[in-house]
């Protein structure tokens, strides 16, 4: 990663599916390593929005600007070597082996003559060794557990070699355990090689935590953001999610950490 | 970079190694196996040749009754069947690829059925010749494709729905090929059912050379693809996120398969299940994700030069049976095996 860091923002964009709009007219600029996590309720644009950041959707409105440019004039290799993207569903080919998953990562940086070359190899094991991987590299993807294969996947968007890496959430479909697996490497990738992370999740302690900025999201539109101490209270929760809670500060972290009332249980205390 | 780094960037290499060994190995198996059906295909037949005949033949030195059988008759119809197949096993890997789903291949999803419906109906009701006819399946072949590709759109185009569109087109094709035989003088039509099963008998080098040069045009768009097509593996948005313009590679991806499937529809008639089966017969070989064109399309040789032959040898007596009779007798229970498998796993189609 070079040290001057890239900033990718987000200018009055407006995104939707088939003229139902469902981004609208957000700005949003994230944080150059940082790791900056959106929240928001289901329907609420948030995996849009880290779509639409990700070139996947075309704005109906806006911009998203890559270091003050434009990136749809951006060509789609260049943009690739700058932003890595891991999506909620990438699709493993059958027989494929981690360690060839990996190396499908060095596509942006080569071109129509260009050969595998040697520091294509150590590209690929530097990611291999930095997401843990290594020790599993010769095993095919679906032989793999939850999170060994949610490792796999980072490591491909790491031998990408990106300075800013959208995550949509990662840590879906794997257990308790797993997810703090993949969310503590992110941490590491973040401290260690000051990787902008950016990504999606459903948990709001687990965003809380992990998180340097907490991005809201409700009805396509930013509600707060900030860092998640100053951002995530009781209010906040019920007005984005509609979910009545109380706030206290995680015993481990000092984060909040946000207790849900529930119907059964709201006048437990 | 530490030891343990080192190490890992060993490990990497030797897992490519491994593959590309792999790979060597099948393309070397696959295409020794060319040489042996093709040594077979050009010296048995009513009038066979000695291995020691062919080989002075071929160096030149043959009778004018060995030259005339294999460089006349006999090496024509192989190397057509060869360039059919390729044509076939390119366009079955690529729709496959494209489509992400084993039943997308050009025969299963009205393509072919279309270039066949076109040039029937060129043959029977516009009487035109071979090249016109060529044209004519191509431009079938396209325009059933293009009308897929359109009612199969939302806001980009998914696999499964790609394939079910595919197949009821399929039996539209069938219909009107149906409408055109009954319609059609019944020596007309029995010529037009020999190609519609698919058949490459009495076939001459005028009738090779086309076929050739327009796959010479081809190919390199194929390889020019292949590279986009391996990102594409990883599902839209990660070949997306690796910088792989996916709407614009699938359609040309497509429009080449459709331009190969025509092609080979137009020079054999619709072969049934070549396409189909070379893909899936070519990644379990090199037990790979990769797309695996090259050895798609050396599958697609060695099936349609092997049936072929088949074809030509396995009844006693002259009877001669058409080449599609011999693949559809192979393909069709490779399709039920997949289908069966396929739901077993959950994954497939």
């Amino acid at each position: 990663m070079s040290d001057d860091r890239h900033t990718l923002a987000a200018r009055d964009l407006s995104l939707g599916y088939e003229g139902r709009k469902v981004v609208d007219g957000l700005t949003l600029e994230l944080a150059p390593a940082g790791i900056t996590v959106i929240v928001g309720a289901n329907a609420s644009g948030k995996s849009t929005l880290l779509r639409g950041l990700a070139r996947l959707l075309k704005p109906s409105a806006g911009v998203v600007e890559l270091d003050g440019a434009d990136v749809s004039h951006l060509p789609g290799k260049r943009f690739a070597t700058l932003v890595g993207l891991l999506p909620q569903q990438p699709i493993a080919p059958d027989g494929i082996t981690v360690a060839e998953l990996v190396a499908r990562g060095r596509y942006p940086h080569q071109g129509w003559f260009q050969r595998w070359s040697t520091d294509d190899d150590e590209r690929v094991a530097s990611a291999l060794a930095a997401t843990d991987a290594a020790s599993f590299a010769d095993r095919h993807v679906e032989e793999l557990s939850g999170g060994q294969r949610q490792r796999a996947w980072i490591a491909m968007a790491l031998a990408q070699d990106p300075d800013i890496l959208l995550l949509d959430e990662p840590t879906t479909y794997l257990d308790v355990t797993h997810q703090i697996e993949v969310l503590d490497l992110l941490l590491e990738l973040n401290r260690s090689r000051g990787a902008t992370v950016v990504m999606v999740l459903h948990d709001l302690n687990l965003a809380a935590r992990y998180a340097d900025e907490l991005v809201v999201v409700a009805a396509g539109r930013i509600v707060a953001q900030g860092a998640p101490g100053d951002v995530l209270t009781a209010d906040l929760v019920e007005s984005a999610f509609g979910l009545q809670c109380r706030v206290i500060p995680d015993p481990v972290t000092g984060t909040p950490l946000v207790v849900p009332l529930g119907r059964f249980h709201r006048d437990a205390i | 970079m530490s030891a343990a780094a080192v190490e890992t960037a060993d490990v990497v290499a030797r897992v490519r190694r491994a593959r590309r060994r792999r790979a060597t190995v099948v393309l070397s198996v696959l295409v020794a196996l060319l040489v042996v059906v093709a040594a077979a295909s050009v010296s048995v037949g009513s009038y066979s040749l000695t291995l020691p005949d062919l080989l002075a033949t071929l160096a030149g030195r043959g009778s004018r009754a060995d030259n005339l059988a294999v460089f006349g008759l006999r090496l024509p119809r192989f190397a057509l069947a060869v360039l059919v197949g390729v044509a076939f096993g390119l366009s079955g890997a690529l729709f496959q690829n494209l489509l992400r789903n084993p039943l997308a291949s050009p025969d299963i999803i009205g393509v072919s059925g279309g270039a066949s419906a076109a040039a029937i109906a060129g043959i029977l009701l516009l009487g035109l010749g071979s090249v016109g006819t060529s044209l004519l399946a191509f431009a079938g072949a396209l325009a059933v494709a293009t009308a897929i590709y359109l009612l199969a759109w939302r806001g980009g185009v998914l696999g499964y729905r790609f394939v079910l569109v595919g197949i009821a087109t399929a039996f539209l094709m069938q219909a009107v090929i149906g409408y055109l035989l009954t319609r059609a003088e019944i020596r007309e039509a029995s010529g037009a059912f020999v190609w519609l099963v698919g058949s490459i008998s009495s076939t001459r080098w005028q009738d090779v050379a086309p076929v050739a040069v327009a796959l010479a045009v081809l190919l390199p768009a194929v390889i020019a693809l292949s590279r986009s097509l391996t990102a594409l593996d990883l599902g839209d948005d990660a070949a997306s996120g690796l910088g792989v313009r996916v709407e614009r590679t699938r359609a040309l991806g497509i429009l080449v398969a459709v331009a190969l499937a025509a092609l080979g529809t137009a020079a054999a008639g619709p072969v049934a299940f070549v396409a189909f089966v070379s893909g899936p017969i070519a990644r379990r070989l090199l037990r790979t994700g990769a797309a695996a064109l090259p050895v798609s399309a050396l599958v697609g040789a060695l099936v349609m030069g092997a049936a072929d032959f088949v074809a030509q040898h396995l009844l006693p007596g002259d009877v001669v049976l058409p080449v599609g009779i011999v693949t559809g007798a192979v393909g069709a229970p490779y399709l039920l095996y997949l289908l069966a498998t396929a739901n077993r796993t959950g994954r497939g189609a």
